[in-house]
């Protein structure tokens, strides 16, 4: 019987069903493992607190929240120096994140839940973000100003809100002064520095000219040392009031508040507290800015960047490939040569995107870039003005490694536009342009749009190339601000899967970034799910709309 | 009435015109606007290509030299015969010194004499003999007739008055003006090595009455005066050295001391204790026949250059063999030229030389790469001297007619060559020829290691391994997707593979590389029986669904629905082999499956392995030749397989000698496609992987990638070093990889189709 069901060939239908089952499940598996470790980085995890007693004898408090939980079969872990509690073939094993980097050394413990007792959530214990050394877990003991005792026990609470709200607000203010006010007067101190290196070259000697720079030197190092006194004024204020708490080894550590950036109780919040906190912690991500070496705070800067990036690549590679597709399809001679010239275009589209980046860091950045620098600005040299990665590189890199989709797109989008549509239109006398201008581009429209929003889900998420040609860890400012000329295409920048890569295998604490990155990836693979879903959408609409028109 | 009326008419009809011409205008204008735009879009994309090729090519351009001047210098002391040329950093200045102990130091250019200084010899004695140091050490020595001799080195200060370069030359006496004593028993020094740095100093000479002495001095800082310092001296007579010596050399470690005789014999000896040297070896250096004329070191003083009477230059440098000695082997030979070499110029800091015959021949070469850059008849004269610019790009030399030439050499990346690249090359204190990438170092006098093999071979790995996982899972399941899938279940699932192909693989590789790779360690057993569980249990529940259930509950799961079916099985075994992966490795492997490798079957275990990548990399790929075998077996013609089902075929028959064989072409160009993805995929191989360049095929291994290295290595490439150019020659590799699948899998589908059309 099993000699026939073989020979029936079903067996190996059930198999390739199976394939298919894989392939989905894999996908699915991906993007389920995304967005649950993504998704619950912000959730507040109730922290736990337990006496710690191991076979070896070391006995201690353990406080933090159980980050994630594995099964490690005995062998290996006597191989890692633990004495296994008793004969299982696995044990659980917590990761326990117990923060106060500062005062542990190690804001991380694997320990073995048999090895803890007494594990209880008391509510009272809080739960400090630092700007440094990561979370600090204890119990709030006092709350200081100037080292004097202001409160104390449960009146602390109510006292650290208030002083940290207040601290919060200076130091809204003390940034603001030195990112936007000084950082505009230092960026206008160069430009004036870089002017008058260039008259100096130009061996311009015009009076004028320079006692204007001279003035206006002089008035921005006036505003300067204003903003600078008001500044210095801050500080005092700003670190007047510090906060004690007892961390789990029993010792009572001082923070200062002007290092704090939110506290909680995790273990008393409700779930509507717990649901604000979420949100919070959320609009933290997408709109702040990274601390920490980019393991906490926000990602906005890497956000905007790749936005950024992708708006500049989208305005250069839509004209240029929807020219060259307009070109090929409709103005080439259709022959060999053109045929060559499709094969090509579809090769590079398999070309390797390192081998564009490796293109782009030589011809733009090295050739292009350095003869710009050498001909418009020779003040700034030898620092590289347009000679060295940067945005506008990146985008035209990208531009020209989805310059084949763009083509593609669009030819198929021309080749399905009826020819009984351009005959029509020649018929009643329109040139060749006007046919192609009123009928047959609008009506290639929306292929034109699939292939852009390919693009863009292509450029959105490619990182090699941009790791040659302009994309940074950490960029001191964006490329667009409020000084004048307000795009800077010089400038470098930060960018969503970089920050990925980065913050995942550069990062000297890779655990502690490890949540952030997951949620990273799934902010990531949303925003190039939506616009292929999009992609996806239109080109099922623009089949839906010829076919009325073939009929 | 009629005169306006036709007024009008004209005047419209030329407005007509008018509209006619601009609207014909904007006709060719557009069509020009639009080809010379369309053509030129076209020309950047291709443009990519020529500027990789444009940037590789100085790689493997020959050496070039071209006279710039040649001058008699001036006064040109009768009868006084030059030692010994040198440059300077910028080689604008050289220095000539002659028998009768003058220093002469001259613009390379117009032979003009800067200054002329004369070394303080003792009175009643001459210069016996000379030796020069390392060249980047600019150390020479004069062996006196008193059997002392006296260290010197030239030395050049650079300023920038006014933005222009000043070079000031000057000699420079390390040990004192007063002559060291190397023989004590006062006899002339007839042959003289010397090497000299900021700890120490090593003389080897070889008096009148043939004796081989080595002397030795340390500096010893004083504890007193930091700026004293007392000079210990060690001297003592080597016994070993070949009769007839007439070359003496010390390399610049001071570890060994090579001498040998025209006949070809060799002594080594070992300097390691400088108060007793030893005789390490005594070997025959050239073949019968042909007698040593020229021997030198390489820069980093490993590598013995000798030439000899026919005009071959040997490479020799010391390796070790088995038991952990090193002897001193032959390794490469330069055949170029014919004429008794002269002399053997190292460079100072590439492993290239020059050497200059007696025809008056100069050939440039570079040992590692074994490449002959250039020969070439210098002057009318054989030479007398030659010296090289400590950046390899000028050369003097002296004819025997006591002209000076000084060349310009053009010279950028000799140490690229095909077998550099592609082939076994033994390095320097390495045990045998290997291929081996290792592009920098901190050191000097590095050799670096060019091999393309290794990161070709990581890249062909990857992509290999992705593929062993991706065909099976993307054919199997565009074969099922194409003919057996309802309908309606295709149409959720085709765009849901088709959407992985977009997922940036930084995401990919990131889960690869912190989370997979973790959980493929601590669960290799399981992975490894999930193999075998997954198809078996499959099976099995197969057969049990097809003839065990009754067929009530079957039919109502409607036809085709096999794959939806499975998803719960293909969770199940795949929970199931992950929890029986620490009873296995119990099992199996005393608990510890990696240990067991290790020591068991003594292979090595990266975490971030090929397993790794292949399921990373497999996974990234799975869509794109799912995606293109889906389009090309739904395409074969309905009534091709209505024809066979309907002459008697089973489905299944059916697909293997119908659909199958007509698709196969489309399947084969969507694997090739995979494969060029796979070949060139950077950000998976970077995260998922060691990155150590290894040539193993071992599965618990990682690689590097050609892909990985240039994203590694590139930013930190000088621009137009020749590592950059390598790194560019690397993208052209993949380039040219990707561009055959692709172009293979383009014309294939294009035949496909007209094939389609036409059945």
């Amino acid at each position: 019987m099993i000699h026939n069901w073989f020979k029936s060939g079903s067996p190996w239908i059930w198999l390739s069903a199976a394939a298919v089952s894989i392939s989905v499940l894999l996908v699915v598996a991906l993007l389920g493992l995304i967005a649950a470790r993504g998704l619950v980085f912000f959730w507040p995890k109730d922290v736990l607190q337990a006496q710690y007693q191991d076979q070896a004898g070391s006995s201690y408090r353990l406080i933090g929240e159980i980050q994630e939980t594995e099964e490690i079969p005995t062998a290996r872990l006597k191989e890692s120096g633990v004495e296994p509690p008793g004969d299982q073939v696995a044990y659980t094993r917590y990761l326990v994140k117990t923060g106060n980097r500062d005062s542990l050394g190690m804001d991380f413990r694997l320990v073995l839940p048999d090895f803890l007792t007494n594990i209880e959530y008391p509510t009272d214990l809080i739960v400090v973000e630092r700007r440094e050394w990561g979370n600090l877990y204890g119990y709030l003991k006092q709350v200081k100003e100037n080292g004097q005792v202001v409160a104390e026990g449960k009146a602390a609470v109510a006292e650290l809100n208030k002083r940290l709200e207040r601290t919060l607000d200076l130091f809204r203010q003390i940034r603001h002064i030195e990112k936007n006010l000084i950082g505009a007067i230092n960026y206008e101190l160069e430009q004036l520095r870089l002017e008058e290196r260039k008259l100096n070259l130009d061996n311009n000697h015009d009076p004028v000219k320079r006692t204007a720079i001279a003035t206006r030197r002089s008035e921005l190092q006036s505003r300067y040392e204003v903003l600078q006194k008001q500044r210095n004024n801050l500080f005092p204020q700003f670190n007047r009031d510090s906060f004690s708490a007892e961390i789990m080894d029993g010792r009572v550590v001082e923070v200062s508040l002007s290092k704090v950036v939110r506290f909680y109780f995790p273990n008393a919040m409700g779930l509507g507290g717990k649901i604000n906190h979420y949100f919070g912690k959320l609009w933290e991500f997408v709109s702040d800015e990274p601390r920490e070496a980019n393991t906490e705070g926000g990602i906005f800067p890497a956000i905007f960047g790749t936005v950024m990036m992708v708006l500049l690549m989208s305005i250069l590679v839509t004209p240029c490939g929807v020219v060259a597709a307009v070109y090929l399809r409709e103005y080439a001679k259709q022959g060999f040569i053109v045929r060559l010239i499709r094969i090509a275009v579809n090769n590079l589209a398999g070309v390797p995107s390192i081998v564009y980046g490796v293109f782009g860091l030589g011809f733009f950045v090295y050739f292009l870039g350095g003869n710009i620098d050498a001909l418009f600005f020779p003040e700034a040299r030898p620092t590289p003005t347009f000679g060295t990665p940067g945005i506008l590189w990146s985008s035209i890199t990208l531009a020209l490694l989805t310059l084949p989709v763009v083509i593609v797109a669009t030819e198929e989008g021309l080749s399905r536009v009826p020819r009984s549509i351009r005959e029509g239109s020649l018929a009643l006398g329109a040139t060749k342009a006007e046919t192609l201008w009123r009928t047959v581009l609008p009506m290639a429209s929306p292929a034109m749009m699939t292939g852009l929003i390919l693009a863009v889900a292509r450029a959105a998420g490619e990182v090699a190339p941009l790791m040659l040609v302009g994309v940074v860890k950490l960029a001191p400012s964006l490329p667009l601000d409020g000084n004048a000329p307000y795009l800077h295409l010089d400038r470098k920048f930060m960018h969503l899967g970089f920050h990925i890569y980065d913050v995942g295998f550069q990062s000297p604490n890779v655990e502690a970034a490890r949540p952030l990155v997951y949620a990273t990836a799934l902010l990531l693979v949303l925003v190039i799910i939506i616009l292929n879903l999009a992609a996806i959408r239109i080109r099922n609409r623009l089949r839906e709309k010829y076919r009325t028109l073939e009929s | 009435m009629a005169a306006p009326g036709n007024d009008s008419t004209t005047v419209s009809l030329t407005e007509v015109q008018i509209r006619q011409r601009t609207r014909i205008l904007k006709d060719i204008v557009a069509r020009y606007a639009i080809t010379v735009g369309g053509i030129s879009v076209i020309m950047a994309v291709v443009l990519i290509f020529f500027y990789l090729l444009f940037v590789v090519i100085p790689l493997f351009k020959p050496a070039e030299i071209e006279e710039i001047a040649s001058y008699r210098l001036t006064p040109p002391g009768i009868g006084d015969q030059t030692l010994h040329l040198a440059m300077e950093e910028q080689a604008e200045i050289g220095v000539r010194f002659t028998r009768s102990g003058l220093a002469q130091f001259f613009f390379t250019r117009s032979g003009a004499i800067i200054t002329k200084q004369s070394i303080p010899l003792p009175p009643q004695t001459t210069i016996t003999s000379f030796a020069s140091g390392a060249p980047h050490s600019a150390i020479v020595a004069f062996g006196l007739s008193d059997g002392s001799a006296i260290l010197v080195r030239h030395a050049y200060r650079v300023i920038f008055p006014n933005d222009k370069r000043v070079i000031t030359p000057r000699l420079d006496y390390p040990l004192g003006e007063t002559p060291l004593v190397i023989d004590s028993t006062g006899r002339p020094l007839r042959l003289l090595a010397v090497q000299s740095n900021e700890e120490q100093t090593s003389f080897g000479a070889i008096t009148e009455d043939n004796r081989l002495l080595f002397t030795h001095f340390s500096s010893e800082e004083s504890f007193l005066d930091e700026d004293e310092s007392a000079l210990e001296r060690s001297s003592v007579e080597l016994k070993g050295q070949p009769k007839n010596t007439r070359f003496l050399l010390l390399d610049s470690e001071q570890q060994h001391l090579y001498t040998a005789n025209s006949e070809g014999a060799l002594s080594v000896f070992d300097l390691s204790d400088k108060q007793q040297p030893n005789l390490d070896q005594r070997l025959p250096s050239v073949t019968t026949g042909s007698k040593i004329t020229a021997m030198n070191l390489l820069t980093g003083g490993i590598s013995l250059m000798i030439g000899d009477s026919g005009g071959r230059i040997s490479q020799w440098f010391p390796v070790r063999d088995e038991s952990g000695k090193s002897i001193l082997t032959h390794i490469r030979d330069f055949d170029a030229q014919t004429a008794p070499i002269r002399f053997l110029v190292p460079e100072f800091y590439r492993k290239g030389f020059l050497a200059a015959d007696g025809s008056g021949q100069l050939g440039i070469y570079h040992s590692t790469a074994h490449r002959t850059l250039l020969v070439e008849q210098v002057g009318q004269d054989k030479l007398n001297q030659l010296a090289i610019s400590p950046r390899a790009n000028a050369l003097l030399g002296e004819d025997s007619g006591g002209n000076i030439h000084f060349l310009r050499i053009d010279n950028e990346h000799p140490e690229i060559s095909f077998s550099s690249l592609w082939g076994k090359v033994w390095y320097e204190s390495y045990a045998e020829p290997d291929y081996i990438w290792q592009s920098s170092s901190s050191s000097d006098d590095f050799e670096p290691k060019l091999s393309l093999t290794p990161i070709t071979f990581g890249t062909l790995k990857a992509a290999f391994y992705a593929m062993l996982v991706a065909l099976p899972l993307a054919i199997l399941g565009a074969i099922y997707t194409a003919q057996f899938m309802a309908p309606r279940m295709r149409q959720i699932v085709k765009p849901t593979i088709e959407i992985m192909e977009a997922l940036p693989t930084v995401i990919i590789g990131f889960l690869a590389g912190l989370w997979l790779a973790p959980v493929l360690e601590t669960h290799l057993p399981g992975a490894f029986a999930l193999l075998l569980i997954l198809p078996v249990g499959i099976l099995l529940f197969a057969y049990l669904w097809t003839h065990l259930i009754p067929g009530s509950i079957r039919h109502r799961v409607p036809d085709n629905w096999e794959a939806a079916l499975l998803f719960p099985v293909v969770l199940f075994l795949s929970w199931f082999s992950f929890a029986i992966s620490p009873i296995l490795e119990n099992l199996l492997f005393n608990g510890n499956m990696i240990q067991w490798l290790t020591h068991e079957m003594g292979i090595a275990f990266d975490q971030r392995n090929s397993m790794v990548v292949g399921i990373a990399m497999g996974f990234a790929v799975i869509p794109t030749i799912f995606s293109m075998a889906e389009d090309a077996l739904f395409g074969v013609p309905k009534h091709l397989i209505r024809g066979s089902l309907a002459l008697g075929a089973t489905p299944w028959q059916t697909l293997m000698r119908v659909i199958l064989l007509t698709a196969s072409p489309g399947i084969f160009a969507a694997v090739m496609i995979g494969l060029g993805r796979a070949v060139g995929e950077t950000m998976i191989v970077l995260m998922a992987t060691g990155n150590t360049p290894v040539m193993d095929l071992s599965i618990f291994q990682g690689m590097r990638t050609l892909s990985a290295n240039i994203a590694v290595e590139m930013p930190e490439a000088e621009v137009a070093s020749t590592h950059y150019r390598v790194l560019f020659l690397a993208a052209l590799v993949l380039f040219a990889l990707t561009f055959v699948f692709n172009t293979l899998a383009e014309v294939v589908r294009q035949r496909l189709r007209k094939k389609y059309s036409s059945l």
